[in-house]
């Protein structure tokens, strides 16, 4: 992911805490932009939500959203499932993401992205995602990807 | 404003919004445009990385428009899946994608984008996707 902060923004004795997190990464930048909100959250996963708006459609035909909301939703969704799994924020960036799209998210729907960390190596994370309109069982896309652990930014 | 020969025209309204132009359609597939701004920041100095991904996707697709208007074909096309590889952090300065068709089929589409700031032979990003073409 490439809207991460470095470590040195949080306390080093708090484990990481994805609503906290995400009360900055879903305000500034193309997170604000995408007004992402914190949905959820369990011991490998994070879940986050964007509401759908006129200006992040991508068919002006149907008013679907462009599905790089979606990319955007889960890419987020899926960096912080892997500090949620981890109990640390570490800097990281996205290798690679894949996304398969099952069906259309319909015009003024709200997309929920549940990111869900399944294995961490030393230096990567593997990931998946599944983006739904508030059902699980009836998904819209399903991803999966890596992130890879930096040694520094700076 | 933006210069005559760039446009909005034909952009869905989250490319409008995120900024994004068709600068350069001389080429056999357009050279599209995404100027820094607020809302195509990630983490501190650099772009996120779903906001290359949709200047990728605009690319993608203004490729494939372009190819069936070539064939005068009235067909219209359906994302099956995107993969998106991040290769170098972009940073917070103009940014350059094009996409190529690589097939066309009459069923569906194998489609490639590439990403750049100042060096195209230095891409930040690269996406392959499939699309389905539907005729009506």
């Amino acid at each position: 992911m490439n809207n991460a902060s470095t470590s040195s923004d949080f306390p080093p004795s708090n484990r990481f805490d994805p609503e906290m997190v995400n009360n900055f990464m879903g305000k500034i930048g193309h997170g604000g932009f995408l007004n992402m909100k914190y949905s959820g959250h369990g011991d490998d996963w994070v879940e986050l939500a964007i509401d759908w708006r006129e200006d992040l459609v991508g068919d002006p035909g149907s008013g679907v959203i462009a599905s790089a909301v979606v990319i955007s939703l889960l890419d987020n969704a899926t960096s912080m499932a892997l500090w949620q799994r981890r109990g640390e924020f570490v800097p990281q960036v996205t290798m690679d993401l894949r996304l398969d799209y099952l069906r259309p998210s319909p015009s003024g729907q709200r997309v929920y992205g549940r990111g869900i960390c399944y294995h961490i190596s030393r230096s990567v994370g593997f990931v998946r995602g599944i983006a739904h309109n508030g059902d699980m069982d009836d998904p819209l896309a399903y991803a999966s990807g890596t992130f890879i652990r930096l040694g520094g930014w700076q | 404003m933006m210069a005559d020969n760039k446009t909005q025209s034909g952009l869905p309204p989250y490319a409008r919004a995120l900024g994004i132009v068709i600068s350069d359609n001389s080429g056999p597939a357009p050279v599209i445009e995404m100027p820094f701004n607020d809302k195509v920041q990630g983490r501190p100095g650099y772009l996120h990385g779903g906001a290359i991904s949709g200047l990728l996707e605009m690319a993608a697709v203004a490729a494939i428009h372009k190819a069936l208007a070539e064939r005068s074909s009235d067909a219209s096309i359906k994302q099956v899946n995107v993969t998106v590889d991040f290769m170098r952090g972009g940073l917070t300065k103009t940014t350059y994608a094009a996409g190529h068709v690589v097939r066309m089929g009459r069923t569906m589409a194998n489609v490639e984008a590439l990403a750049w700031q100042d060096d195209r032979e230095k891409p930040i990003s690269r996406a392959q996707m499939h699309y389905l073409i539907t005729t009506q």
